[in-house]
């Protein structure tokens, strides 16, 4: 039984992973990543680490994709144009590099003596992924990690911001109402850069 | 099961997603497979968590996703303000960090 | 104070005086530079007179100390010191370094006036009366070089003062280079004898030297021949002798100090000091000896058809020196010694007198504008004529003795240095004549218009003035001589200065009147203790008797002759100079040693200096350099082409590295 979930979930996983690299629309894209993501939590479970599963479905695919889902919305891109410029070989090369970089860690895999690699594992202890043990050892042996994570944090936002934030020396945003949104036509004036008005689009769409 | 066939598919999970950030020109699928090698990485440390029956993995791979959920919001940050001035959204238009 | 504080003082205000000048030279002070300059000395020579007080009062057997400054090179191998040696050979050259010094700094306080560099003069004078007295003072050979080195270049810049006068300057580099040609002998000399009796120290190189070498031993022949280069460099003996004539282009003052009374008696000096490593290899002081005596004959004969005043009086002080070189040569140090203390006085009176001359000739040096000068400046003329006595060795002036002492010790020697005797008697003769060709052409005869003019109470000036040599028009600011010409009658210092050297030249002879006084002999007795000949060498009664009418006679001959050529008719010299004229083109050419100097040196020098510009540096040096950076660009632009901008690109070599990474790692486990 294990096994038949163990492959569905993989085969899901590669699938959705396949999905992200080579789908053109890049929402569509995102969506195909979070199969992925599912998948793999799936595979977590499998793994007895219930609350890193948790955290992947609620936290990446919940939070982190619905904010890619955001700005792909924001920015577009349609598809990539099918210009040629560094083209055919680098796709062809770098195919090559990542099949042999495969290739390289299945044979570090596969020809290894690592022993524990082919058993089944250490036995399961009770309580073993479960959210007391993850809390319990987040605030005794990782502390530190998890005060610089939260930092980290901190920075990650402050950061966003800034660089998200509008240019001093652009004209000041003036009051806008749902009439200039409703009525936006696609064309931005000086002050709209940054509203409603230029993240409705214009109506004739 | 055998720790063998987490790994493999974790390996190639990573390889698929450094494929991808090879091949694809929008900024914004190129996170997507970064994404990608992070959580097959994550997919490796907690298989390796299992096998030893010990915790630690399990937390770095918590870790990896707090840092994985700052980098995105960064990388974000980046790709708005690229559209905000207008500069196209492709990696191979935005070179004049060359030598 | 003790001898050695006399010692360091000495050294000290002269060097306190240049440094004082040379730091408030842009302050407008006028004379007082020059009465500064003039200070200093006259404490030096105070100084000098505290020392030789101090000298005389220690026993006989203590009369030779050594005042160490400090360590400055003393290891196992080495014992480089900052010491001074007080003896009386030091001591004698120290009183006259420093006395003759101080007169001429007199006299330049009054002749420099008016020239824009009057403080760049006296800082340059003391600087170079400092050098001179490091170098007598010295205790080893480190000090001497030292010394010996700054002399150098005091008198480079001093020949160039007028530096921007070409004559001047590129007789200035002549000086430098033929001085530094004698240096090197100088320090090769010092490296041999270090060599062999492991010490710079004089005093202990002196005690070891007979145990270090054996008579006429190889080594030390070659060392002594190479102190013998240095020693013939600075006091121009042939044949190094080329620059002297040429450094008559400094000012007058410069020409009495340096190129009269003190540097070229440097080489004197040396071999004086050196005397016990000349006694352990006669074969270098025979050496010496024979080129003294040539240069004797060939200056002598120069200066007889030589036609600018300060030349002949520059070949004269060659003649002189060569004399000079000859005695220390032959062990008769004292006589060599007693002869360069009445040459410093009649040799700078004669100088001063000549410069007087040439101020009232505003600058023109030549014998054939001059004339009659006699009734319109009687001081001048006086000192000059008391200088030419005492250099013919006309009794009982100074120059009589000493010259006459020489040849003396000369002919007493008994072997084959009677011959350099003879041949001293020769140059005697010589001497006298062109003495007074000199004066008769510039005193007696018709006064030429400069004359007349100064007889009726008006110095003459030139309406241009122009390079006295080469007849370039010249402007009086700085870098050329100033406007104003100063004569001794109506110089006070001028005057005190040459009337003292005028009086010691009278009377300078005293100390060694033969079989009456001994006294410079027994004063450097302590110095030369550990000389065999010195206390031997002695010229009989009878030799020194038939020596001194010998002597007065030639002198009184030399001057008759010279009244008949140069006095009277002067058609009587010029049908001479018909008759030998290819002899007289000879000598006026200075028997052709410049322009072998220039093809044997010169050329090749000259010729290799271009070479190595155009063709080594080009092709080997700029090749090699420019080839280098040539390189590292070509290798940067290669590896440039990796910085594409592409992101994609820099992620495959990431990618690519990881891989190579891991395969290194797979195949090496």
């Amino acid at each position: 039984m294990a096994e038949v979930l163990f492959f569905i979930a993989a085969i899901g996983a590669v699938a959705g992973a396949v999905g992200t690299v080579s789908l053109r629309n890049p929402f569509y894209a995102v969506l195909a990543l979070v199969c992925h993501l599912l998948a793999l939590a799936a595979l977590f479970l499998l793994l007895r680490a219930e609350f890193v599963a948790a955290a992947q479905v609620v936290v990446y695919a919940g939070a982190v994709m619905v904010l890619y889902v955001f700005v792909v919305a924001y920015v577009g891109g349609s598809g990539e144009p099918l210009t040629a410029s560094t083209g055919a070989t680098l796709r062809f090369a770098s195919i090559l590099f990542a099949l042999a970089l495969f290739v390289e860690l299945t044979i570090a895999l596969v020809g290894t003596s690592l022993s524990a690699l082919d058993s089944d594992g250490a036995a399961y202890e009770a309580g073993f992924g479960t959210p007391a043990e993850v809390g319990e050892l987040f605030l005794t042996r990782f502390l530190v990690a998890f005060e610089l994570a939260s930092l980290l944090l901190l920075i990650a936002a402050v950061g966003a911001v800034i660089l998200a934030r509008r240019r001093t020396g652009l004209p000041e945003a003036g009051e806008i109402s749902v009439g200039d949104v409703m009525r936006g036509d696609g064309t931005l004036q000086e002050g709209q850069t940054g509203t409603m008005i230029e993240a409705a689009g214009s109506r004739r769409r | 099961m055998p720790l063998t066939w987490y790994l493999v598919v974790s390996a190639l999970i990573f390889c698929i997603g450094a494929g991808g950030v090879l091949v694809r020109r929008n900024p914004l699928v190129i996170l997507l497979c970064i994404e990608l090698m992070l959580n097959a990485a994550n997919l490796a440390l907690v298989g390796f968590s299992r096998a030893h029956g010990n915790m630690d993995g399990q937390m770095f791979a918590l870790i990896v996703m707090v840092v994985a959920a700052c980098e995105v919001a960064i990388g974000l940050g980046l790709i708005v303000a690229l559209f905000r001035r207008r500069l196209p959204i492709d990696v191979d238009e935005l070179r004049e960090l060359s030598g | 104070m003790s001898l050695q504080t006399y010692g360091w003082l000495v050294l000290a205000f002269p060097l306190a005086g240049c440094v004082l000048i040379g730091l408030t030279s842009k302050l407008a002070l006028g004379r007082l530079h020059g009465i500064i300059g003039t200070l200093a000395i006259a404490l030096s020579f105070a100084a000098s007179i505290g020392a030789l007080s101090e000298l005389q009062s220690l026993g006989e057997e203590e009369r030779q100390v050594v005042a160490v400054g400090w360590d400055y090179a003393v290891t196992s191998g080495i014992d480089a010191q900052v010491a001074i040696l007080l003896d009386p050979l030091s001591v004698l050259m120290m009183l006259i370094v420093s006395g003759v010094s101080m007169l001429i700094h007199l006299y330049s306080v009054a002749y420099m006036g008016g020239d824009h560099g009057y403080a760049r003069f006296f800082a340059y004078l003391n600087f170079f009366v400092f050098s001179m007295l490091l170098l007598v003072e010295a205790a080893n050979f480190m000090m001497l070089i030292v010394g010996w080195a700054f002399v150098g270049a005091a008198s480079y810049f001093l020949i160039s003062f007028w530096y921007r006068r070409k004559t001047a300057t590129d007789a200035g580099i002549k000086a430098f280079v033929i001085n530094v040609a004698g240096d090197v002998g100088l320090v090769l000399g010092a490296f041999f004898i270090f060599r062999g009796t492991g010490t710079l120290d004089f005093l202990r190189v002196f005690e070891e030297v007979g145990n270090a070498f054996t008579p006429n031993d190889p080594d030390l022949v070659a060392g002594c021949c190479l102190l013998l280069v240095g020693a013939f460099a600075k006091s121009a003996q042939v044949p190094l002798h080329t620059w002297l004539p040429d450094a008559m282009e400094g000012p007058t003052p410069v020409s009495a100090l340096i190129h009269a009374a003190t540097m070229v008696t440097a080489g004197v000096y040396l071999i004086c000091r050196m005397h016990p490593l000349f006694e352990q290899a006669p074969i270098a002081a025979d050496v010496g000896a024979i080129v003294g005596c040539l240069t004797l004959l060939i200056a002598a004969s120069i200066g007889l058809v030589v036609t600018d005043l300060k030349r002949v009086i520059a070949y004269s002080t060659m003649s002189q020196i060569g004399y000079m070189v000859m005695a220390a040569s032959s062990a008769a140090y004292a006589a060599g010694m007693f002869h360069l203390m009445t040459h410093a006085f009649f040799k700078a009176l004669l100088f001063m007198a000549a410069g007087s001359v040439i101020a009232a000739m505003a600058g023109i040096q030549n014998l054939d504008r001059m004339g009659g000068f006699r009734r319109a400046m009687p001081f001048t003329f006086i000192c000059m004529l008391i200088g030419g006595l005492a250099l013919s060795g006309v009794p009982p002036f100074s120059g009589f003795f000493s010259k006459d002492e020489i040849i003396a010790l000369l002919l007493a020697r008994d072997d084959w240095h009677i011959v350099l005797g003879v041949l001293g008697y020769v140059g005697s003769l010589l001497t006298a004549i062109y003495t007074f060709r000199m004066i008769f052409r510039a005193f007696y005869g018709d006064p030429v218009p400069e004359a007349q003019e100064l007889e009726h109470g008006h110095l003459y000036h030139a309406e241009q003035p122009t390079n006295p040599m080469s007849g370039e028009v010249e402007d009086t600011d700085v870098g050329f001589p100033g406007e104003e010409h100063h004569i001794a009658e109506r110089e006070f210092p001028m005057k005190i200065a040459m009337g003292t050297l005028a009086v010691l030249a009278v009377i300078g002879g005293i100390p060694q009147i033969p079989e009456v006084t001994d006294w410079l002999h027994t004063f450097l007795e302590p110095t030369f203790h550990d000389s065999a000949l010195y206390e031997e060498l002695e010229a009989s009664g009878t030799l020194t008797a038939i020596g001194l009418l010998v002597g007065a006679t030639i002198a009184g001959t030399g001057i008759f002759i010279a009244w008949r050529l140069y006095g009277h008719p002067p058609q009587r010299a010029a049908a001479l100079q018909e008759r030998f004229a290819g002899l007289h083109n000879f000598f006026v050419h200075k028997w052709y040693f410049d322009e072998a100097i220039d093809l044997v040196f010169v050329r090749p020098a000259a010729w290799l200096g271009r070479f190595a510009r155009t063709t080594f540096e080009r092709v080997v040096v700029d090749g090699l350099v420019g080839g280098a950076t040539a390189l590292v660009g070509l290798g940067s632009a290669a590896v440039r082409r990796v910085q594409t901008g592409y992101l994609r690109y820099y992620a495959a070599l990431l990618l690519l590295g990881m891989t190579g990474l891991g395969a290194y790692f797979l195949a090496s486990a």
